[in-house]
């Protein structure tokens, strides 16, 4: 079992969620995260007054997969969430060493 | 014996609650423009204005602005503690009861000192503001609206500067009590380093539009009457507001590459405060004209404490004093005679600019020494620490925003108290029964 977790522009959420849920993957979940990468932050005016704001916004994704599934989620994310331009974000792919289902006790590859 | 007219009557009554609500408005505008974690206390300085200044001015306040002129420099005491203010109208406001139009006066002196507090936005302490509110009502304003409307030496009955409706007694005065306080007090913690960027923008816009919307009451108001004058100060303050909104974006949208939504309701309140002096003497082209100068200056304006390194924190003096300055003197340049019997014109001109010279001097220096008296009582600014924390925590003990569960209990409340002697009579109770058992 492998633990993805992505970082990517939040527009490109509900893309992703498509994708990822029509290759068969039936729970994730999301964070609003902000940080910085390559793409630094943006400039805000008040009152004539510049400012740097070094955080970005961006949406975390965490989702559970079994070893031959990854793959494919990788895959679908990759996609989706490319605009080809910076700031497209990251993804990490982390080994899970248990999982478990809380209402019912299973645990491993059942639970995902 | 001068007669009561009602409709001068309901309008005046209508104004002055238009101007009761500009300061709640206020406390918005400005609330908005702070950070988030001094949100209530910024709030609570301009809403306990309404409080304070309304027992000060019942007590002595009105009566030092308003009372019996003393050489030309001060009321006497004859309406103390408001006696003899009823039904019958006084000389300023002969077709009102006199108490109208000392609740509409009232309304200037509360919203004045809350303009201030933008300039120490972010630092003060809550129990220091009590104190140089308290004493700057009393010293500062009711001596200046002595002097413009009440008689005095600057206003029409003797110099002969006109200010229809508070440029020099609420802006300017307000305006360099501002720099005042932004000099004494000092820079906020890493001013000109971190990014101190309004937290509630809407805020910002909201109290900008209900400033707008009060101060119909402030200038149309300010004709006492409900008449051609009053209306053609209702379409001067709206024509000014109008342009000067133009005249701050477009300067910002060229030197930016955008048009902001604080740069557009900041606009708003400086055509406000440039046509305040205005707007019974104007027609509405030199309106347009007025308040576009402010827009366009303002919006230069506001980052000389850039330049000069003091923290202004909300743009008090950039926006009330320069606005209220450029306001008094365009006065004495567009004052057409058609509209309230006084033209523009280089004597004029020279008679604004002694009546702004003289508030801007008496007001610094006033304001410094109550402040002064004020930090060797109380304090005037807050521990760093509690800065940093924010003023909502370290001055009023509360939070303006709980997004999320933040985990605690009760330690102290009526509530608690209440169950825990329910708790002690049931126990009572269950001893009671174990003993007749």
């Amino acid at each position: 079992m492998k633990l993805v977790v992505a970082i990517i522009k939040p527009f490109k959420l509900d893309e992703v969620k498509e994708a990822l849920r029509s290759i068969g993957v039936n729970g994730l979940t999301t964070t609003d995260v902000q940080g910085f990468g390559r793409q630094r932050g943006h400039t805000e005016v008040y009152r004539g007054a510049e400012y740097q704001v070094d955080f970005v916004p961006k949406v975390k994704i965490e989702v559970m997969a079994h070893d031959d599934q990854v793959d494919q989620v990788v895959d679908a994310i990759l996609k989706t969430a490319r605009t080809g331009k910076i700031g497209d974000g990251k993804i990490f792919v982390l080994p899970a060493e248990q999982v478990f289902r809380i209402r019912t006790g299973e645990r491993g590859p059942d639970a995902i | 014996m001068p007669k009561i007219d009602t409709g001068d009557t309901a309008w005046m009554l209508a104004s002055t609650a238009l101007v009761m609500f500009m300061t709640p408005g206020l406390a918005f505008f400005y609330g908005g423009l702070v950070r988030a974690k001094n949100v209530l206390a910024t709030v609570m300085q301009s809403f306990i204005a309404l409080a304070v200044v309304s027992v000060v001015w019942s007590l002595i306040g009105y009566t030092l602005a308003f009372g019996p002129d003393r050489g030309m420099v001060i009321g006497g005491l004859k309406y103390w503690g408001l006696h003899g203010v009823g039904a019958d109208p006084v000389a300023l406001a002969p077709t009102i009861p006199a108490t109208v139009f000392m609740a509409f006066q009232l309304m200037f002196a509360i919203i004045t000192p809350a303009l201030i507090t933008g300039a120490f936005a972010e630092r003060m302490k809550f129990s220091g503001w009590l104190v140089v509110l308290t004493l700057w009502s009393i010293l500062v304003y009711s001596p200046l609206a002595h002097w413009v409307w009440g008689g005095g030496f600057l206003g029409t009955a003797h110099l002969g500067a006109i200010d229809f409706a508070g440029g020099t007694v609420v802006h300017i005065n307000a305006g360099v009590a501002a720099l005042a306080c932004a000099l004494y007090l000092g820079k906020r913690k890493g001013f000109g380093q971190q990014a101190f960027v309004p937290h509630n923008v809407p805020f910002v816009v909201l109290g900008a539009a209900i400033l707008w919307f009060g101060w119909f009451g402030f200038n149309a108001g300010s004709a006492v009457a409900s008449n051609g004058l009053a209306g053609s100060a209702f379409v001067a303050t709206h024509l000014a507001t109008a342009a000067a909104v133009l005249g701050w974006i477009i300067p910002e949208w060229i030197k930016h590459g955008k048009a902001t939504t604080v740069g557009a309701a900041s606009g708003a309140v400086a055509g406000l405060v440039a046509i305040t002096p205005a707007s019974g003497f104007v027609g509405p082209m030199a309106a347009l004209a007025i308040g576009f100068a402010a827009g366009v200056v303002c919006f230069f304006t506001v980052n000389l404490k850039l330049r000069f390194r003091y923290d202004d924190s909300l743009d008090v003096v950039g926006v009330h004093m320069v606005g209220g300055i450029i306001g008094a003197l365009l006065t004495g340049v567009f004052a057409d005679a058609a509209i309230n019997g006084f033209s523009g014109g280089w004597g004029q001109l020279g008679k604004q600019a002694v009546a702004v010279l003289v508030t801007l001097a008496y007001s610094f220096l006033v304001t410094w020494a109550i402040l002064k008296v004020a930090d060797k009582t109380v304090g005037l600014r807050v521990a760093e620490e509690e800065e940093v924390a924010g003023l909502d925590l370290s001055q009023h003990s509360e939070m303006g925003y709980t997004f999320s569960e933040r985990g605690g209990h009760v330690v102290q409340s009526p509530v608690a108290e209440a169950a825990a002697i329910a708790r002690d009579a049931a126990s009572g109770e269950r001893e009671l029964e174990g003993a007749s058992e």
